[in-house]
């Protein structure tokens, strides 16, 4: 056990550690730093006024000492300074974090509320016109593009209140912030809703076919009784590991709903940095969506072993 | 409950013996929801391919006067701002949506198979090279990696491609990689080698041949995702530039307002890009089932 964890975090640090010189060394092939944007933005480019912006930026280093110098920082919780505010990087992201986490909460909630009831439903009543239906109905909310579901519930609040949800610092009421972060965060829970129902539609079916389910059955045991006590529980464990690939799934769907729907959170921060050329908040934002993902997969593989005690833990993954 | 053998149940119905049009018939019923989904792959590759016999007007000549003229006779989907036919830009941004699925999810399976081939076939350190590499990729969600990529090659199709091709690589590669493992202990792989044929040749002739099925699968499913991606990118406004076409630049930033004076503007490209990733998802499903019953749900 303890040599597979320290196995586990070895190579969860290495990961993290590639995708630091990926991102670092992709940003820095890009043609055209921020310099140029603000001297393009300003109608004119002085040379010598240029160089020593870039200068001023360190951005007239070698990539490697650049490198250094950034992940130095970052060991001591120094993320750098953004170029376009030039305040500190730290500043500019942790006040935008709640937002996005409080968005990110509710989704998983909608989602989890949402699909594995339908799931369990369309599994058990497999074949019939319900469960086509759900089928079908899953199938498009992974087809729909997250920010046009976000549009569309913004017109179907211009058609029912002629107004559409806003978002504000200071929500004057519980129930406006309540409106204000479920309404996108249905946007984005949807899709997430669809990738589980169709999970635990599937575990189900699979536990269903298990011989223990029809020994539970032919001891007389109730319809519901061998659904939802014998059956459902199982089929939870594999829904479980999905949370991993659902964290990166709502990360990409809170980019663009936060964009749809104007909300200043972190996800919609590292689109507006991307176009600044902003580097120190890019490479930050990229990096801490890099240890979400790493470590709530480590945590599920974890709760896994956790819930399933016929899977051992081998230092080598088969 | 349905029986699992599909190909006695195929032989059963008749699929086997009496020829081609017999067989999708029973393909068809057997398989309604991917029948409904490869009938709209098709309309949407021929609405792709014969876009210019599909319009009366092109897709990026702007009209002043038509400046977010509502769905009429003239245009049947209504105009955008600068007075560009809406039923001609989402016509002409199949073609858009097609070659970014189309090429980002070759170049992506063509990279992740060699990945995945390479790894699995010689194993050792190659294999913990390459398992490290398809780690570090898939620690990023895939709009995020697509996102800074597309930023780093600048906007345009062939670099939107090429950016949403990366994020693909990882999921070609495990598969290609958790085939070879089982085939090369297989004991034609042995008989191949025994009769002296050289080690790429067993990989690219009678590995890869067997890998094929669920690349086939995998492939569907992300020709979908990629269509979905390179729609996001370009609401972003990092994807595909202007005056492209995209169906996903032309939902872009300004679609926020144009829910109250102008609904048709947003209701038709996303009505379009749900629509095509909804048949490649409903044909991925049923070929998932015909080629792969393993993973049958």
């Amino acid at each position: 056990m303890t040599a597979y964890l320290v196995r586990r975090f070895s190579l969860m640090i290495l990961t993290l550690f590639g995708i630091s010189v990926i991102i670092f060394v992709l940003l820095r092939v890009v043609p055209g730093d921020i310099a140029d944007i603000l001297f393009d933005a300003a109608g004119f480019i002085n040379a010598s006024e240029k160089v020593q912006l870039e200068k001023e930026l360190g951005l007239d280093k070698p990539i490697p000492v650049q490198y250094a110098a950034w992940v130095g920082g970052l060991l001591r919780g120094d993320l750098g300074y953004s170029y376009k505010s030039e305040r500190p990087a730290l500043e500019e992201i942790a006040p935008r974090i709640p937002i996005s986490a409080t968005l990110a909460g509710l989704a998983l909630a909608f989602s989890i509320l949402l699909g594995v009831p339908l799931g369990v439903v369309s599994a058990v009543r497999q074949d019939t016109a319900l469960d086509y239906l759900l089928r079908v109905v899953s199938l498009s909310g992974l087809s729909m593009p997250a920010f046009w579901l976000g549009l569309l519930i913004l017109m179907g609040f211009v058609a029912a209140f002629g107004t559409i949800p806003i978002y504000s610092d200071q929500p004057k009421s519980l129930w406006e912030a309540l409106l204000m972060y479920s309404v996108p965060a249905a946007a984005v829970g949807f899709r997430s809703s669809a990738l589980i129902m169709r999970l635990t539609r599937s575990a189900m079916l699979e536990v269903l076919r298990q011989d223990y389910i029809r020994t539970a059955r032919s001891k007389g045991a109730s319809e519901f009784s061998v659904n939802y006590h014998h059956a459902l529980r199982n089929a939870m464990l594999p829904v479980v590991t999905v949370l991993g690939i659902e964290a990166a799934f709502l990360i990409g769907g809170l980019i663009v709903t936060e964009t749809v729907f104007n909300i200043p959170g972190v996800a919609r921060f590292l689109v507006e940095a991307i176009r600044w050329r902003d580097y120190p908040i890019v490479q930050s934002l990229v990096m801490i969506t890099a240890v979400i993902v790493v470590v709530v997969n480590f945590a599920v593989d974890l709760l896994y072993v956790a819930l399933d005690p016929r899977i051992k833990l081998a230092p080598e993954r088969a | 409950m349905k029986s699992l053998d599909f190909h006695a149940e195929l032989a059963r119905a008749g699929g086997m013996s009496r020829g081609g049009w017999a067989r999708l018939g029973f393909l068809v019923r057997r398989y309604p929801l991917g029948a409904v989904g490869a009938a709209i792959v098709a309309i949407f590759v021929f609405t792709a391919v014969f876009a210019d016999f599909l319009t009366v007007f092109d897709a990026v000549s702007t009209d002043a006067r038509q400046s977010l003229a509502a769905p009429s006779a003239r245009h049947p989907l209504g105009a955008d701002f600068m007075g560009r036919d809406v039923y001609s830009r989402v016509v002409y941004g199949a073609r858009i949506s097609l070659a970014v699925g189309l090429g980002s999810t070759f170049l992506g399976g063509v990279l992740g198979v060699a990945l995945g081939l390479l790894s699995g076939y010689l194993g050792g350190w190659i294999d913990l090279a390459a398992q490290r590499l398809v780690d570090m990729l898939q620690a990023l969600p895939l709009l995020v990696l697509a996102l800074v990529m597309a930023a780093a090659l600048g906007p345009s199709l062939q670099n939107t491609i090429v950016a949403i091709s990366i994020p693909l690589i990882p999921y070609a590669a495990r598969v290609a990689r958790a085939n070879t493992l089982s085939l090369k202990e297989q004991p034609f792989v042995d008989a191949a080698r025994a009769i002296g044929t050289s080690e790429l040749r067993i990989v690219l002739r009678h590995i890869l041949p067997n890998t094929l099925a669920p690349l086939i699968v995998l492939a569907t499913a992300q020709l979908g995702s990629a269509i979905l991606t390179e729609a996001s990118l370009s609401f972003l406004g990092l994807g595909i530039p202007e005056p492209h076409p995209s169906w996903g630049r032309m939902l872009s930033e300004s679609a926020a307002e144009y829910v109250r004076t102008a609904p048709w503007l947003v209701v038709f490209p996303g009505l379009a890009i749900s629509l095509v990733v909804f048949g490649t998802n409903l044909l991925g499903d049923a070929l998932r089932d015909i080629l792969d019953p393993r993973q049958r749900g």
